[in-house]
């Protein structure tokens, strides 16, 4: 099983993704420019600032060449992962539903959170447990849809760092292969800082492409 | 052609901003502003004024928490 890190000008969180992929699989990056996905079975679109968050976070990397592709590869099926700044760009690009805000503090948030499976049937939480501990920091991460959205992941009752709308922290496509989050699991891989239930959504996404290569 | 976009949040979207700017007027002694808002301005020169509809849709604006307003032929800044 291999991951792809697409890293575009201004990805600041890469390097924790590519590490975080490779505890559990194969890893690569991809970059912005290059619509060529190098046959990965798994992308993760990770945070940061891209080409300066300028305009709306994640609107202008939306257009990146390797965004045709990851569109492509979304639509086919193909399991992509957003964090953060990720989750930022698919919602812009159309494959996640709904949009993230300012704070309603309109400060920035950095700080470990408790959330809460919501679908333990996902490919992207098969392997994870009830509860997960993982740290946020982010300035817009309000999540807001005028519509019903499939939720993955919810912020623990009084943990909510945002004002997201239903404590909403993760949520996937109506196709379920698609998965943006605000939280941080590239950050929570190793006993150092902490907690390691991040890597179960690495887990997770590694079970779930090696069960489908086996049919 | 020198176009302007005004984008504005969204009627019944919370707008900490707008709030945060509200609160601050009254303590700098201003009273009797309410509602207060706060958005975004682009302008720029365009050929073709009938395509801004569509540049506001797909980049300039996300509709689902942003409405937007086209004010076209506005006078050029002195010095651009």
């Amino acid at each position: 099983v291999k991951f792809g890190v697409v890293r575009f000008p201004g990805t600041c969180d890469d390097v924790d993704a590519l590490d975080a992929a490779k505890r559990v699989a194969e890893a690569e990056f991809l970059w912005h420019a290059d619509p060529d996905l190098h046959g990965v079975d798994a992308v993760v679109i990770p945070g940061g600032f891209s080409y300066g968050d300028y305009l709306r976070a994640g609107a202008i990397a939306r257009f990146a060449p390797v965004m045709e592709s990851v569109i492509e590869f979304a639509n086919a099926g193909g399991i992509v992962l957003g964090i953060c700044n990720g989750f930022q760009i698919l919602c812009e690009a159309g494959l996640l539903p709904g949009a993230l805000l300012p704070n309603t503090s309109l400060k920035f948030v950095f700080r470990q959170v408790e959330l809460v499976v919501a679908d333990a049937t996902t490919p992207f939480t098969r392997a994870s447990p009830e509860r997960l501990s993982i740290p946020v920091k982010h300035t817009t991460g309000r999540y807001y849809s005028p519509e019903p959205v499939p939720v993955v992941l919810r912020y623990a009752r009084g943990e909510n760092p945002n004002g997201s709308q239903d404590d909403i922290a993760g949520v996937c496509n109506e196709a379920g292969n698609v998965f943006g989050l605000m939280p941080h699991p590239e950050h929570a891989v190793d006993d150092l800082t902490g907690s390691t239930d991040g890597l179960t959504i690495f887990e997770s996404i590694k079970q779930h492409v090696s069960g489908h290569a086996l049919v | 052609m020198r176009a302007r976009v005004l984008v504005r949040p969204k009627a019944g979207i919370l707008d900490p901003q707008g709030q945060a700017v509200e609160r601050a007027l009254p303590a700098l002694g201003f009273s009797g502003a309410a509602n207060v808002h706060v958005g975004r301005l682009i302008e720029l020169d365009v050929e073709d004024p009938a395509q801004l509809p569509a540049m506001c849709e797909r980049l300039l604006v996300n509709p689902l928490i942003e409405d937007y307003e086209i004010v076209e032929s506005v006078p050029t800044h002195a010095g651009t």
